[in-house]
C-alpha cells in the first residue's frame, strides 16, 4: 500500500499509530509505577489504567495488522546486518509486550474475581478461572513485563536517537507524524575509498 | 554503524566534528536518563519515607507478624453465605440491581480485626464483616464493615501513625503510653472518637452485632440525583450485652457460638442506608451523622451457611470497599482510595503465599452442626 514517496517514511496511518501508542504507552507505564505506591489516587489512577489498557490491546492488534499491510520502509543504509536485525527484535518485543501486557492485566484481574470495570456500562467477561495462586503469578509477570517494556523503550529511543543525532542519518524522518520530503537520491559510494 | 561501507547519509555533509558528536552522545544519555529517573520518580524511588500501601500493609506485618496466607488485617475469621432480599426501596437513591426488589446470592465473612490469625477471642475486639452480593443480572457489591459506629481515625496517615504508636514497646511488651499521647494530642478528633466508643454497648456475639460501613459514599438513582449515604447492617437477633469481666477460657468462643446459632437458623440483619443532608461530613468517619437522619430499611441478609476459610468462597475474595455497581462512587472520604490500595496490596501478597490451617477449622464447623 505504501506510495513511491513514502517509501522513506511510515505510511500516515503506521505514523498515526505509533505516536498516539507511544502517548498511551508511556501515560499506562506512568500510572502503573504511580498508582501502587498511591494511597489518595489510588482508585483514580486504576479506573483510568484499566480502560486505557484494554485500548491498547484494541489498537496492537489493529496495528500489527497494519504493520502487516504495510511493512515499513527499507532500512536506511547506516545500519548494518545486525542493528537492522536488533531493530526489528526489539520492535517485535514492543508489539509482544503491548499485546501481552494488558491481556495480563484482564487475566490476572479475571482469575481474582475483580469486577472489571471499564466506563460506562462496559464491563469485560472472565477469563481465567478464581484461582489466587494464578493470579499471584500473573500480577508478578504483569509488574515483570511492564518494566522489560519500559527498558525496550529507553533502547528504543537511545537507538532512534543515535542515528539520528549522532549519525545523522535523519533516522526519525521515518516516523514523524508529518510528511517529509524524500531525501535527495544517494551519491555513489566514494571509489576511492580504502 | 557509520562505519557501513555503503553508507550515504552522511556523504554531502561535512563529517560531524569529533567534540560535536561527543556533545551528542552526551545529550542522548541525558534524555535516556531524564525517562529513566521520571520512571523512578514515579515509582516512589527517591521518596522512600513516603506513606504507600506496601509501607502500610509491612506495618500489619511488623506489628502482628507475617502469617502466610492470611489477610493482613482482619485475619481471623469465616466464611458465610446467603441471600439479600431487596425489598425496592433503596432503588429510590441508587439505580444498582442489588437495590431492585429480589434476591441476591451473597457470600461473605465474619472477622476479627488485627493481624494475627490465631487470635484469642475477646469481647471488645473489633468484629468485621465482609460481604459481596452477586445480582445475576447485574454488578458486584462489595462492602466490608465493623461493629463500631464511629471509626477512631480520619485519616489514612493518622491510623498508620496510631497503629505505630500502639505498636507494643519490645522492652515492656506494652505499647508505650507517652506515644499514644502524643498521638492523641495531635489528634482530637481520635480522643472525640473514643469517648464515643467507650460507652458504646458491646453485644455478645456476631449474630447480633451492628456492622457499620463508616465511610460514606454517593448514590446516584435512574433520574441521575446524586445523595450522600452511609449504610450500617443492624441484626434482627436481639441485643444481649457481653459479659464483663475475665476473659472467656476459649479462644473462639465468638467463632462457635456463631457457626452454632447459624446452623439452628438463619442470620438475618436489616441493610439501613442514612441519608445525609448538606452539611454532613462524607468526608469524616470520626463523626456519627445527627441522629435523625432518615434511615431506610433498603432489604434484609439472611445467612444460613458458614464454613471454615479452607471451603469457603470468601477466602478469595478481597473486600474492596470501592468494588461498587453503578449507582454507587465513593465520597470524597480519603479511606476509601487507600483501602482499597491497601486491600489490593495485601490480597496479592497472601494469595502468592501457600496458607496453613485457619484457626476456625472445617472440624469447628461441623462440630457445630
Ligand atoms: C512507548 C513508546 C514507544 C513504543 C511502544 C514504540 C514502538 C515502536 C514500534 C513497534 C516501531 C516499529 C514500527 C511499527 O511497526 O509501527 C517503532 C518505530 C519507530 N519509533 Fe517508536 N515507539 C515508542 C516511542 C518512540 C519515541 C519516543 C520515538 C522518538 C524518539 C520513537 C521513534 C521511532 C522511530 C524513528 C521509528 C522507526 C524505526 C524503524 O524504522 O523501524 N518511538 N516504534
Ligand atoms: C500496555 C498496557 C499496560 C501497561 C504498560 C501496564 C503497566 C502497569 C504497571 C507499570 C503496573 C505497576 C506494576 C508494579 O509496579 O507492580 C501495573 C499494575 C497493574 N495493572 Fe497494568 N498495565 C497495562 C495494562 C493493564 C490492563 C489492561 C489492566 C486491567 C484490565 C491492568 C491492570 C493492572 C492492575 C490491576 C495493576 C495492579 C494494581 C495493584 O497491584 O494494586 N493493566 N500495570
Ligand atoms: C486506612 C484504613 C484501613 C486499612 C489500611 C485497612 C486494612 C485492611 C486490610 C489490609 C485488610 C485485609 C484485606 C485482604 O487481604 O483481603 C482489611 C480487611 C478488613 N477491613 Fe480494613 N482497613 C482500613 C479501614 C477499614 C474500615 C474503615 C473498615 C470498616 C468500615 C474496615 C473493615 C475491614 C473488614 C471488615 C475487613 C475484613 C474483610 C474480609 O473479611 O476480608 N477497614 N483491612
Amino acid at each position: 500500500m505504501s506510495t513511491s514517496t513514502e517509501r522513506h517514511q511510515f505510511t500516515t496511518l503506521s505514523r498515526l499509530l505509533h505516536w498516539t501508542m507511544a502517548a498511551m504507552v508511556l501515560t499506562m507505564l506512568g500510572i502503573g509505577v504511580t498508582m501502587v505506591v498511591s494511597l489518595a489516587n489510588y482508585h483514580a489512577l486504576v479506573s483510568v489504567h484499566r480502560p486505557l489498557g484494554v485500548a491498547i490491546l484494541i489498537l496492537v492488534v489493529v496495528r500489527f495488522v497494519n504493520r502487516v499491510l504495510n511493512p515499513p520502509p527499507p532500512w536506511p543504509a547506516t545500519m548494518g546486518r545486525a542493528e537492522r536485525l536488533a531493530a526489528t527484535a526489539a520492535e517485535f518485543t514492543m508489539y509482544g509486550l503491548m499485546f501481552a501486557l494488558p491481556l495480563i492485566g484482564w487475566g490476572m484481574l479475571s482469575a481474582a474475581r475483580y469486577p472489571i470495570v471499564l466506563p460506562g456500562p462496559l464491563r469485560l467477561p472472565y477469563i481465567l478461572p478464581h484461582d489466587l495462586m494464578l493470579y499471584a503469578a500473573l500480577r508478578k509477570t504483569h509488574t515483570i513485563l511492564a518494566y522489560l517494556l519500559f527498558l525496550t523503550f529507553i533502547t528504543h529511543v537511545g537507538a532512534v536517537l543515535v542515528h539520528t543525532l549522532v549519525v545523522r542519518d535523519g533516522f526519525l524522518k521515518r516516523m514523524v507524524p508529518w510528511k517529509v520530503r524524500p531525501p535527495e537520491p544517494a551519491l555513489p559510494t566514494d571509489p576511492v575509498r580504502p | 554503524m557509520s562505519t557501513h561501507p555503503n553508507a550515504p547519509a552522511g556523504a554531502g555533509r561535512p563529517r560531524p566534528r569529533y567534540a560535536g558528536t561527543v556533545a551528542r552522545v552526551g545529550l542522548i544519555g541525558v534524555i535516556l536518563a531524564a525517562l529513566a529517573g521520571a520512571f523512578a520518580y514515579l515509582g516512589g524511588w527517591f521518596t522512600p519515607d513516603d506513606l504507600t500501601p506496601a509501607r502500610f500493609t509491612d506495618a500489619f506485618e511488623q506489628i502482628d507478624g507475617v502469617h502466610p496466607g492470611f489477610r493482613r488485617n482482619h485475619a481471623k475469621g469465616v466464611g458465610v453465605s446467603g441471600v439479600f432480599d431487596g425489598n425496592g426501596q433503596g432503588a429510590r437513591l441508587s439505580k444498582a440491581v442489588v437495590f431492585r426488589p429480589g434476591r441476591v446470592p451473597v457470600v461473605g465473612r465474619f472477622s476479627l480485626t488485627g493481624g494475627d490469625p490465631y487470635v484469642a477471642d475477646m469481647p471488645d475486639t473489633v468484629r468485621g464483616l465482609g460481604l459481596q452480593f452477586s445480582p445475576p443480572d447485574g454488578e458486584t457489591w462489595r462492602t466490608a464493615m465493623i461493629n463500631l459506629p464511629v471509626f477512631p481515625v480520619r485519616t489514612p496517615e493518622a491510623f498508620y501513625e496510631r497503629m505505630v504508636a500502639s505498636e507494643p514497646d519490645p522492652a515492656t511488651g506494652k505499647p508505650d503510653p507517652a506515644r499514644m499521647n502524643a498521638f492523641l494530642a495531635r489528634h482530637p478528633e481520635t480522643a472525640q472518637a473514643a469517648l464515643v466508643l467507650k460507652g458504646r454497648p458491646v453485644s455478645s456475639g456476631f449474630e447480633n452485632s451492628t456492622f457499620h460501613g463508616l465511610n460514606a459514599f454517593r448514590f446516584t438513582n435512574s433520574a441521575g440525583d446524586s445523595t450522600p449515604v452511609r449504610w450500617l447492617m443492624t441484626p434482627a437477633q436481639p441485643f444481649e450485652a457481653a459479659t464483663a469481666g475475665a476473659a472467656p477460657r476459649d479462644k473462639k468462643y465468638l467463632f462457635d457460638a456463631l457457626i452454632a446459632k447459624i446452623n439452628r437458623q438463619p442470620l438475618r440483619w436489616h441493610l439501613v442506608v442514612v441519608i445525609g443532608q448538606p452539611g454532613d461530613p462524607t468526608a469524616d468517619a470520626t463523626m456519627a451523622w445527627p441522629d435523625e437522619r432518615e434511615k431506610v430499611d433498603v432489604g434484609t441478609l439472611t445467612l444460613d451457611r458458614v464454613e471454615s476459610e479452607e471451603t469457603s468462597a470468601a477466602t478469595g475474595i478481597n473486600f474492596d470497599p470501592l468494588v461498587l455497581p453503578a449507582g454507587m462512587a465513593p465520597s470524597d472520604d480519603p479511606f476509601l482510595s487507600a483501602r482499597s490500595a491497601v486491600y489490593s496490596r495485601s490480597f496479592t501478597r497472601r494469595a502468592g503465599e501457600m496458607k496453613p490451617p485457619s484457626a476456625v477449622t472445617p472440624a469447628d464447623v461441623e462440630k457445630g452442626k
